[in-house]
């Protein structure tokens, strides 16, 4: 009487562990995404150029962030996405842990030319003369000038340069506002611990070339030197509280409200700005060397097909059609039009193709006297050739989180900047030696 | 006696639990275990390490920091909140007929998303434009930067841990209307203050259920995640800019396991909790026998 209940009861458990039938990942021609989303035409339009050449293939985006985890376990159980759209920086751990293929062959035979991808990016998607991705997205970082600000401190915007750096924390000093305690605006925001390698470049030093220097006199002078910008203005307690009350993304932003005078930031800001605050006066300037050169760190996402995936050469067509120039001026002309509609300029799609830039920047950018584009978007190109990388690690997170961490504690003044490298530097050596050795 | 046929039926009951929790709970617990003697990164099969996990725990010096800051949040959690809690609940219990509203609006912010909470507290808490701060400068104080200088992260964290007292100040409710109105009675009659009768009378009282919360909170304080991770790592799964004032044990042992991807060492700092966890509840256990009154024991 009761066996019929406990073998259905079984039943229902062998069930609920699936493993009954095939995934539908196995099915010919289909492609199934990870870390990709469709949030506007740069997104949708292109998907739309690869669904009109290859309409039986059916195509699975799964939406959402990417996520680590998620794309390791399925590489690790055999059932990866066809496709994983990731931060570059993040390939070469996968890549040192094979869980993303050489694209080496496929992109040959799709004739994709990597030359006519900025070297920066190229870089970042190559590990140990391998290519594991295809770089999508371009960013740089540079300088934004609140004019009126500055102006009014009696300082010409054409004269802030990060190549001084004494002159530079004059300005900053003098154009920081604090009162009892609470900071009312920031003189300068040089954006640590994230730009870390950016002003360890400017002072010479790679942060990581064949293994981490975190340690190296030049980026102990860096990370001195952007502490004290901190504790002259404030202190990093009361700045980094104060910089959390910015409305960064809406019309009230830090340099409409004049919070902020000069800051070190990404170039998508710059589209932000022009969306939600177009009138704001600025000026984009690039970041310099301490002898006066021209210097940017380059950043963005790329393709790669995962270890195991069913169908590498579906997905290696798909890669190249969407990073291909002529699908990206599609996205572009998408994206611009359905700005317009909206009466809204369109700031640019920077890409890591440069054919696809010199054609999206000749034929469809339309900044509609936004001064912010039209004066930032013109730095912004200038510089995007002048990029560096930090070459792909195994153990990217982990040099990351000593670094940062190592500036955290010298920015409150818990460690000394060389005391805190000096453990950043050993905490890294210790990372890059267990992910070899496992 | 139970007959056959009636095991049966009860053992078929609870055979959906059983399964569950020898293949969600104990199954997993035990591939953890093994996983703490191994080096496993998710990719390559895991590869024996024998004791190298948890040698390597003793030397770490973040570990250390974590398990370091876990215990001093909930050193200062889980007393304040059985305070407050205890305090609420003697309010609660004088309020009469309008008991029950205020039952409800204390218990209310429990059903808060702890995203939210975290969410919320991140504005309420900012030491240059937050409430929190303006209600202080009422009074003339200069309020600490609670989100962002590291000696006041986990105090500002313990301030943010009780918006949920109410389930506490709830169940304290629930003992205070169970204990005798004639004992505090025979108090009164022996001059005892109220100080007294509170040592005397609540206290030995409610005592069951200011044990069970304090083993549960104390056990929930060890495993503090959410509101932290929200607050200080959310974005992404690095170090924040306070440095490691807000790593506490599980977001470090999350950050290895899912940031670096070290499985094994992850499983091993899983399995430290899990012994410092039994050894403070044997404790508790311990100490309850001498501070704990039962009324079926009496």
């Amino acid at each position: 009487m009761t066996r019929w209940p406990v073998a259905g009861l079984l039943a229902l458990l062998v069930a609920g562990c699936g493993g009954l039938g095939p995934s539908a990942a196995d099915r010919p021609d289909t492609l199934v995404t990870t870390g990709f989303g469709l949030p506007d035409e740069h997104a949708t339009a292109r998907v739309d150029v690869f669904r009109q050449r290859r309409p039986e293939v059916d195509l699975r985006i799964n939406e959402g962030a990417f996520d680590e985890q998620q794309f390791l376990s399925a590489v690790a159980a055999g059932d990866p996405p066809d496709l994983v759209y990731a931060d570059r920086r993040k390939l070469g751990g996968y890549a040192a842990r094979g869980a993303v293929q050489d694209l080496g062959p496929c992109l040959r035979r799709q004739g994709v030319d990597l030359a006519r991808y900025r070297a920066a990016a190229v870089r970042q998607v190559t590990y140990g003369n391998v290519v594991y991705g295809v770089p999508d997205f371009f960013t740089v970082r540079v300088l934004v000038l609140n004019n009126p600000v500055l102006r009014q401190a009696g300082i010409d915007p054409a004269s802030v340069s990060t190549s001084d750096w004494t002159a530079l924390a004059r300005m900053a000093e003098k154009l920081a506002r604090v009162q009892d305690g609470r900071i009312e605006r920031i003189g300068f925001d040089p954006r640590m611990p994230e730009f870390l390698a950016l002003w360890s470049k400017a002072n010479g030093a790679d942060l990581v070339s064949d293994g981490p220097h975190l340690d190296d006199p030049r980026v102990v002078e860096a990370v001195r030197y952007t502490a004290d910008l901190v504790r002259a203005q404030g202190g990093w307690a009361a700045f980094r509280a104060f910089r959390d009350t910015f409305d960064s993304f809406g019309a009230n932003n830090e340099l409409v409200t004049g919070q902020v005078a000069a800051m070190a930031i990404d170039s998508w800001y710059v589209n932000t700005l022009a969306a939600n605050s177009p009138q704001v006066d600025v000026t984009v300037v690039p970041f310099t060397d301490r002898q006066g050169a021209v210097l940017t760190e380059a950043g963005g996402q790329a393709w790669a097909i995962p270890q195991g995936a069913r169908h590498p050469e579906l997905a290696c067509e798909f890669i190249a059609t969407m990073t291909a120039a002529d699908t990206w001026v599609t996205a572009a002309k998408a994206r611009r039009d359905a700005l317009a509609k909206k009466g809204k300029p369109y700031s640019g799609t920077f890409t890591a193709n440069r054919v696809a830039d010199e054609k999206i920047f000749g034929e469809v950018y339309d900044p509609r006297g936004i001064p912010v584009l039209e004066q930032g978007v013109r730095v912004l190109r200038s510089v995007q050739d002048r990029s560096f990388a930090l070459p792909p690690s195994p153990a990217a997170s982990d040099l990351v989180r000593s670094w940062e961490s190592a500036v955290a504690r010298a920015l409150l003044g818990g460690q000394s900047p060389q005391e805190a490298m000096r453990q950043a530097q050993r905490e890294a050596e210790r990372a890059i030696t267990r992910v070899g050795g496992r | 006696m139970v007959s056959t046929r009636e095991a049966r039926a009860g053992w078929l009951f609870v055979l959906p639990w059983v399964a569950g929790f020898l293949l969600l709970t104990a199954g997993p617990m035990l591939y953890s275990l093994y996983l703490s003697f191994t080096h496993y990164d998710l990719l390559k099969p895991p590869r024996f390490a024998g004791l190298q996990n948890y040698r390597e725990i003793l030397l770490d010096g973040r570990a250390a920091t974590a398990l370091w800051n876990t215990v001093f949040y909930t050193v200062l959690h889980v007393p304040a909140q059985i305070v407050l809690a205890l305090g609420l609940a003697s309010l609660l219990r004088r309020a009469g007929r309008s008991a029950g509203l205020f039952r409800t609006v204390l218990f209310l912010p429990t059903m808060t998303p702890p995203v939210a909470l975290a969410a919320l507290f991140l504005l309420l808490l900012n030491g240059q434009n937050g409430a929190v701060n303006a209600v202080l400068g009422w009074f003339g104080f200069s309020g600490p930067q609670w989100t962002t200088d590291p000696a006041w992260i986990k105090p500002g964290l313990v301030l943010m841990s009780l918006w949920t007292v109410g389930s506490t100040a709830v169940l304290y409710l629930a003992a205070l209307t169970r204990v005798p109105a004639e004992r505090y009675e025979a108090a009164r009659l022996d001059g005892a203050s109220a100080w007294r009768q509170f040592w005397h009378v609540t206290l030995p009282g409610i005592s069951g259920t200011v044990y069970f919360t304090l083993v549960v909170n104390t056990i929930a304080s060890l495993q503090v995640f959410t509101e932290a991770y929200t607050m200080f790592f959310g974005a992404r799964p690095s170090t924040p800019a306070e440095g490691d004032a807000a790593l506490f044990y599980v977001i470090y042992l999350f950050q290895e396991a899912f940031g670096s991807l070290r499985m094994g060492y992850a499983s091993a700092l899983a399995w430290v909790l899990f012994l410092v966890i039994a050894v403070i509840t044997v404790v508790q256990v311990r100490l309850s026998r001498d501070y704990v009154h039962y009324e079926d024991r009496s």
